[in-house]
């Protein structure tokens, strides 16, 4: 899925603002491939669609009003991966979102500690996460994005971003300590 | 045994999204409930895993080296291009209708989420105001010197009081940020101690001194007087910090 062209695009900024995008988006590159990763479950898939999303956020450049340079990659990173599932991955974005979040976990801390030792099986259990739910985990963990970030980035109010983080950690930690039971219907 | 207090509440103090007189609450709270101390300890446990699993990928060095290349190549407008370019643009006039223009609209990160200025915002700012050289702008015991000194560079007049006869001097000024405002951080000195007070106009009604919250090892007290919000943290006693409230109330 490349529709970047090879070296096609690159071409619509001066050296100046070259520079500019150089010093305050290519930093955020990691952050952008990270993103990408877990939000298509797959590195191959990632560094294609990190690469456009880093073509389009070149081409945006100049619209960039020099507020958190992160955040607005981020945020075209996310849209460009929504448009390559809906593309390629339909299913995967028509998943139950609702969780009654009054169902308090009954994993001990201790439990949890085990479980979430072993690096395989937390990846797993990450993946197997609804995509809204690992986005902002992501967000959150990974990145360390504030809850206003994340509302600016995946383009929702902050008290969505804050039940969603509820319910996401909530999920992750059934499906750490609950291994036997499937925790993802929608996988297919 | 059930908890009235809201799960995502829990979440917010977690992630220093409380509000600094939420997030004393809540840890009053923590102190007799046992359902949330269990699942504060389930998400923080949750959180080290994260740390020490190490899951962040980082992008390829092929990846990176592409595009720098792209960077580095000179802008041409050969004519070669020409076909990919119309394939690109169909590709991102396809894209656009998709996903809507939402990301030239980033300006509304200054608008979105609450006023409020949570309690990680607040230590963080004390935090960064011990660096070497970060701590006050303007260097003076006389608060007539330092009042001043804020004409101009803010939107209100802070009260500057020196309250070195009460055990708090006054040590100086500065400009910080909190919440994305401008605020007026006024420097005492508490034995060996900083004490950093935020100050920002508010047109909430006046409060009482709230009781202290405590993170990290600091202490913040957080009031409201005279159409003016203040909040003093310090890694000195929360008593400390609440005599100082005290000075300022009256």
């Amino acid at each position: 899925m490349s529709v970047t062209g090879q070296g096609k695009g690159w071409d619509v900024l001066d050296s100046q603002d070259r520079a500019r995008f150089e010093q305050l988006v290519l930093p955020h590159l990691d952050a952008a491939f990270n993103l990408s990763r877990w939000l298509l479950r797959s590195r191959a898939d990632a560094e294609d669609v990190a690469q456009e999303a880093m073509l389009r956020s070149f081409r945006f450049f100049r619209g960039f009003n020099g507020g958190d340079a992160r955040a607005w990659l981020l945020q075209i990173v996310r849209n460009t991966c929504y448009t390559w599932l809906e593309k390629n991955r339909q299913v995967e974005l028509m998943t139950e979102f609702d969780e009654d979040l009054h169902q308090q976990s009954a994993a001990t801390p201790e439990a949890l500690a085990i479980a979430g030792d072993n690096r395989e099986r937390l990846a797993r259990a990450l993946e197997t996460l609804p995509l809204r739910f690992r986005e902002v985990l992501v967000l959150r963990e990974f990145e360390g994005c504030s809850y206003k970030e994340i509302a600016a980035i995946t383009s929702v109010p902050i008290g969505t971003v804050m039940s969603a983080l509820a319910r996401a950690r909530q999920r992750l930690q059934r499906a750490l300590t609950q291994p036997a039971q499937q925790e993802a219907p929608h996988e297919l | 045994m059930s908890c009235d207090f809201p799960g995502t509440l829990l979440h917010a103090y977690l992630d220093g999204e409380l509000d600094a007189v939420r997030a004393a609450e809540f840890e009053r709270h923590l102190e007799d409930c046992r359902e949330c101390t269990t699942t504060l300890g389930a998400i923080e446990s949750l959180r080290s895993s994260f740390q020490r699993a190490q899951l962040y990928e980082t992008a390829p060095a092929e990846l990176r080296r592409k595009i720098r290349g792209e960077l580095k190549s000179p802008a041409t407008g050969s004519g070669g291009s020409a076909v990919a370019a119309w394939r690109w643009l169909a590709v991102a006039a396809a894209i656009l209708m998709v996903t809507g223009v939402a990301w030239f609209s980033l300006p509304h990160f200054r608008a979105t989420g609450p006023e409020s200025v949570t309690a990680a915002e607040v230590i963080d700012a004390h935090i960064r105001s011990l660096q070497p050289g970060h701590l006050t702008d303007v260097t003076s015991t006389d608060q007539h010197t330092v009042k001043p000194w804020f004409d101009g560079k803010l939107d209100f007049v802070p009260p500057v009081h020196d309250f070195v006869d009460e055990g708090f001097p006054l040590l100086g000024g500065r400009l910080d940020v909190l919440g994305e405002r401008n605020v007026a951080a006024l420097v005492y000195g508490r034995r060996k101690h900083f004490v950093n007070v935020f100050v920002w106009p508010t047109k909430e009604p006046d409060t009482p001194i709230h009781p202290p919250g405590s993170r990290q090892g600091y202490q913040w007290v957080h009031w409201r007087h005279q159409g003016m919000e203040f909040c003093a943290v310090s890694d000195t006693s929360a008593q400390d910090l609440h005599d100082l409230a005290e000075l300022f109330v009256h």
